[in-house]
């Protein structure tokens, strides 16, 4: 305890000075407590940093030919030179693996924050709106829910020629609803709560009180479904490059690795499989164990409240 | 209920049209137009006038759109610009394939997935119940077409067991089931994913159940394990499930796509992929729309049924 001139103010039996009681820490800070005591929030944390550091860092040590076709180094198993080996082109596995995760992660790191902003604002002005307008921009969410995002991810990208900014953009346009939804109904019941019938009984208007109140109490959600999303972002775009259907080259990433994946097995060229495969299902996964502690948390949390 | 039924019809209805706009947008937004597409680049503006005039094309959005409505309701879905056939000849040929895959993996899936999460629930917080969840929690998280390619690799590449895929040219209902063991791994890989996803909801909503008082009720009166599992908890705990049939329609389309372009499935699911590959947007649309319909109706279906098979959501919303 200090005093004001700055010198700590002993007090018996460790009663704080003024006898007022010590109050709970900011609740924010519980939570990161809780976030460094879970073993599961930590271990995918490593993980997603090691992964950033083996794609962004990785590519600064471990120096290799990426761009030219060499035919003379076609479907090499792993070796001296190629610690993994190379593809049908003659390029090194280690260093596409590198390359393509590069992409991934912008694009999940980028959806994720994109969908989860635009969602919530949406949910949230709609849940406070209420009436006819929420009832007319639930519908759009709906119809939006209504068509499996994949499918709708398909669609366009039959129908534009795509690189990594517009799939980005298509990937958050055909995200949102799903965070919507939630924050929405988060809003739904925030706005029957004491404390923000208390501010709007001061005079507080609707926008202090969607930024003041709604915001903060909905930012467990934000970060967990934001986690979720990455992992969701990622898996789209290894799936949609895995049926072909992605980025033309030289975009490159872990599912474009995959595309010829049955083949690969069956010429017995299984390092052109695995470690692309693996390093997307431990990415997926490190995203997702975050996500799944995350909630386990938040939801501990207002249990106990 | 009578209320309910309506609001949730009414709600269902408002997103089908929500569904027709949408894929109305979409065909809208295709590159170039639609006459140069089915006419080639070289047609000449006389006929491309008179293909606008006779589809509506040159008419107003608005009145394109009813012509569009009119259409869909007669199941005029347009033609296939690649197999020049009627799209709702393409898809009504795949439709009921896709019922048997779809519907034998469910099936498989929910033989699986419903007992291990009641077995997780009864020993939950044991290591036991953590190894399966953890062992569930990764096959769902990782991607479909992992589980498809590690199993072509065990099961066909190594031994030889299965099909790694069907069949190109088959033609007729039934000759999916000509070579039964190429139906094994697509049924599996589909599967797996469900399964996840049912034990998990399963096990929650089980752990849930035994908490309630009627389960402690039953062994106060001295009833036997087997007949409170089966008779009691059972019961209870599947009605979660059936909400979660409805609502995971979506991804199981989804994981359809996938499935089928790598097993070489002859169902919707390929059919939408090679339309993807070869911009053919007649028959992805067509696709879309029944996609959509059905997870309205599956949800619509599901709400339903759980307001039927549990009386206290009749009661609350009446």
């Amino acid at each position: 305890m200090q005093s004001p001139d700055g010198t700590t103010v002993v007090t018996p039996l460790g009663v704080p000075a003024g006898g007022e009681i010590a109050g709970a820490p900011a609740s924010r800070n519980l939570v990161l407590d809780d976030f460094l005591r879970n073993k599961r929030a930590i271990g995918g944390c490593i993980v997603v940093l090691l992964l950033v550091l083996f794609c962004f860092v990785g590519p600064l040590i471990y120096h290799v030919n990426l761009t030219n076709v060499n035919l003379d180094l076609e479907n090499l198993p792993p070796g001296p030179g190629h610690p993994l080996g190379t593809d049908e082109y003659g390029i090194d596995i280690l260093g596409r693996l590198m390359q393509g995760g590069q992409s991934s992660l912008e694009l999940g790191f980028a959806v994720a924050i994109a969908s989860t902003v635009i969602g919530s604002l949406y949910g949230a002005i709609s849940g406070m709106i209420g009436g006819v307008v929420d009832a007319l921009l639930m519908r759009i969410v709906d119809t939006l829910l209504a068509v499996p995002t994949f499918i709708l991810l398909l669609i366009c990208a039959s129908m534009f020629s795509l690189n990594l900014a517009t799939i980005i953009l298509l990937l958050t346009v055909l995200s949102w609803p799903y965070v919507c939804r939630l924050v929405r109904a988060q809003v739904l019941s925030l706005r029957t709560r004491e404390f923000v019938q208390a501010s709007t009984a001061m005079g507080s208007t609707r926008t202090r009180i969607l930024f003041r109140h709604m915001v903060p109490n909905t930012f467990n959600i934000f970060i967990v479904t934001a986690t979720f999303a990455v992992a969701d972002a990622i898996y789209a775009l290894s799936a949609l490059s895995f049926l072909g259907l992605g980025p033309p080259p030289p975009f490159a990433d872990w599912g474009t690795m995959l595309t010829n994946g049955v083949n690969d097995l069956f010429d017995s060229y299984p390092w052109e499989v695995y470690p692309a495969l693996i390093v997307l299902v431990v990415t997926v996964l490190a995203f997702r164990q975050i996500g799944d502690a995350l909630n386990d948390i938040s939801s501990a949390r207002s249990s106990v409240r | 209920m009578t209320w309910y039924l309506v609001r949730r019809i009414g709600q269902a209805i408002a997103v089908v049209i929500g569904v027709m706009i949408l894929t109305f947008i979409l065909v809208h937004l295709e590159p170039g137009s639609t006459a140069k597409a089915v006419l080639g680049l070289k047609a000449t503006p006389a006929r491309i006038a008179l293909f606008d005039n006779t589809y509506g094309l040159n008419r107003p959005l608005p009145v394109q759109f009813w012509l569009y409505c009119v259409h869909v309701v007669h199941g005029n879905f347009g033609i296939s610009y690649v197999a020049g056939q009627p799209v709702s000849t393409l898809i009504a040929q795949r439709l009921p394939r896709d019922a048997v895959l779809l519907g034998l993996s469910t099936l498989v899936a929910l033989i699986i997935g419903v007992p291990m999460g009641l077995y997780q629930a009864i020993h939950h917080g044991t290591v036991r119940d953590d190894v399966i969840a953890g062992t569930w929690f990764t096959f769902y998280s990782a991607p479909d077409f992992m589980e498809a390619l590690l199993l072509i690799a065990i099961f066909s590449v190594h031994f030889h067991w299965f099909q790694p895929a069907f069949p190109g040219g088959i033609t007729s209902v039934g000759g999916i089931f000509a070579d039964p063991s190429a139906l094994v791994l697509p049924v599996v890989v589909l599967a797996i994913n469900s399964v996840a996803g049912f034990s998990q909801y399963m096990r929650s909503s089980a752990i849930e159940e035994l908490a309630q008082d009627y389960i402690r009720t039953a062994r106060a009166k001295g009833l036997g394990e087997r007949l409170i599992l089966t008779r009691h908890l059972l019961r209870n705990a599947l009605l979660p499930i059936v909400t979660i049939l409805g609502l995971s329609l979506p991804d199981i389309v989804a994981g359809a796509v996938i499935a089928e372009a790598i097993f070489n499935f002859p169902g919707m699911g390929l059919l939408f992929w090679q339309s993807a590959l070869a911009h053919d947007f007649p028959v992805m649309l067509g696709a879309t729309l029944i996609i959509g319909i059905a997870t309205v109706v599956g949800n619509l279906a599901a709400d339903v049924t759980y307001g039927v098979l549990d009386p206290r959501i009749r009661h609350a919303v009446a």
